[in-house]
């Protein structure tokens, strides 16, 4: 058993860790805003984009002359996972989540016999895939430097790795993130970023006849990189409220475990305080008995 | 009748509105944009949009970088990744 005082220190420590969990679940609450927010800002870009890409893209026809980033490499040996983190944990399973995801994939390519390199961005899924493929990180991408990830590093990402693809490191890349659903939902996600896989074409009316300048070819390879840029920067954004929202929910979860704690222990030390003063008193009248 | 202009970036809807006329630095040379223009797509080189709201007025500039411009029936609708000011 416990002294009173061991318990009385125990009580203090769980109260302040509960301290932290509550106001990390504040800081995220108010943050997550934020997210959703910039997350929203960004659709009528991302919307236009893809919008004008399908109608592009439903014009030519892919053939080998086509731009490298549409047609694809003619082969698909060399697969590159783009798995996007967070730098900072206190989020539940967020990171574990995406590289899970990642590593599935990963074990899937190699039984084909492909080759798999990763791609890292953030700080959190370093470790776990450092330890499991140490020779297969192609870069380690860091956003620590900067507060919330935002187009500036969507933009550096992606022309490393169209310089990593023309240079020909790779052939086909994926990017893994969450995606965000609700405060309560994030959904680890896998999509195919190089080649770009064809938007599809939207329903535009095709009775009015569209001028192009320079003609379809050359505004879709204009185009491409900036509609990769787009996606990871979406996905960024993404990662973003779905850092937010899981890191809320857990440590919601932490306070109200916390809360459980400290009742459980407060009533144990009531319990010992008062077989302590007990023990006593039946010491005291033993000994007056005894006179 | 007003041409309804839209500047859009990835962050945000930077402008929505209706003016007169914009003339924008094509890669193949400028252009100027009126209402009822015909459906037109191009690239534009990183320059300044002038952007007139009413026909005598003097233009309001806006530096653009990598930027992409499409007229349809809805107005003109530019792209651009960063916008300065």
């Amino acid at each position: 058993m416990a002294s009173l005082k061991e318990l009385k220190g125990r009580i203090n420590s769980v109260k302040s860790t509960q301290k932290i969990t509550k106001a990390k679940q504040m800081v995220a609450a108010a943050k997550l805003r934020k997210a959703q927010a910039a997350a929203e800002a960004a659709r009528p870009y991302a919307a236009r984009l893809a919008e004008v890409m399908g109608s592009l893209a439903s014009k030519i026809t892919v053939s080998e002359n086509s731009p490298k980033l549409l047609a694809g490499t003619g082969s698909d040996k060399i697969h590159l996972l783009v798995v996007a983190n967070s730098d900072k944990g206190l989020a539940g399973a967020f990171n574990s989540n995406i590289v899970k995801a990642a590593r599935v994939k990963a074990q899937e390519l190699e039984a084909q016999g492909k080759t798999v390199l990763f791609y890292l961005i953030g700080r959190k899924g370093r470790a776990v895939i450092r330890r499991e493929y140490p020779n297969q990180i192609a870069h380690m991408f860091d956003t620590t430097d900067v507060r919330d990830p935002g187009f500036n590093e969507a933009e550096r990402i992606a022309d490393e790795l169209v310089a990593m693809y023309e240079a020909g490191k790779f052939d086909v890349a994926h990017l893994f993130y969450s995606k965000f659903r609700s405060a309560l939902l994030q959904e680890p996600t896998d999509q195919q970023i190089i080649p770009v896989p064809a938007p599809k074409a939207a329903a535009i009316t095709a009775d009015a006849v569209t001028e192009y300048e320079p003609d379809e070819e050359e505004i879709l390879a204009a185009l491409l990189p900036r509609y990769l840029k787009t996606q990871l920067f979406g996905a960024l954004l993404e990662n973003a409220a779905s850092e937010q929202g899981a890191s809320m929910t857990a440590m919601d979860n932490a306070t109200r475990n916390a809360g459980e704690l400290i009742q459980k222990l407060t009533i144990q030390y009531n319990r010992s305080r008062q077989a302590a003063i007990t023990t006593e008193l039946v010491e005291i009248i033993a000994g007056a008995e005894a006179l | 009748m007003a041409l309804h202009f839209e500047l859009v970036t990835p962050a945000k809807l930077v402008r929505s509105e209706d003016v007169h006329m914009v003339v924008v630095p094509g890669t193949e040379g400028e252009f100027g944009v009126l209402a009822g223009h015909a459906p037109f797509m191009s690239t534009i080189a990183d320059g300044a949009l002038k952007v007139y709201k009413t026909e005598n007025g003097a233009p309001e500039e806006i530096r653009i970088t990598g930027g992409f411009a499409e007229v349809g029936d809805a107005g003109l609708t530019v792209l651009a990744e960063h916008v300065e000011g």
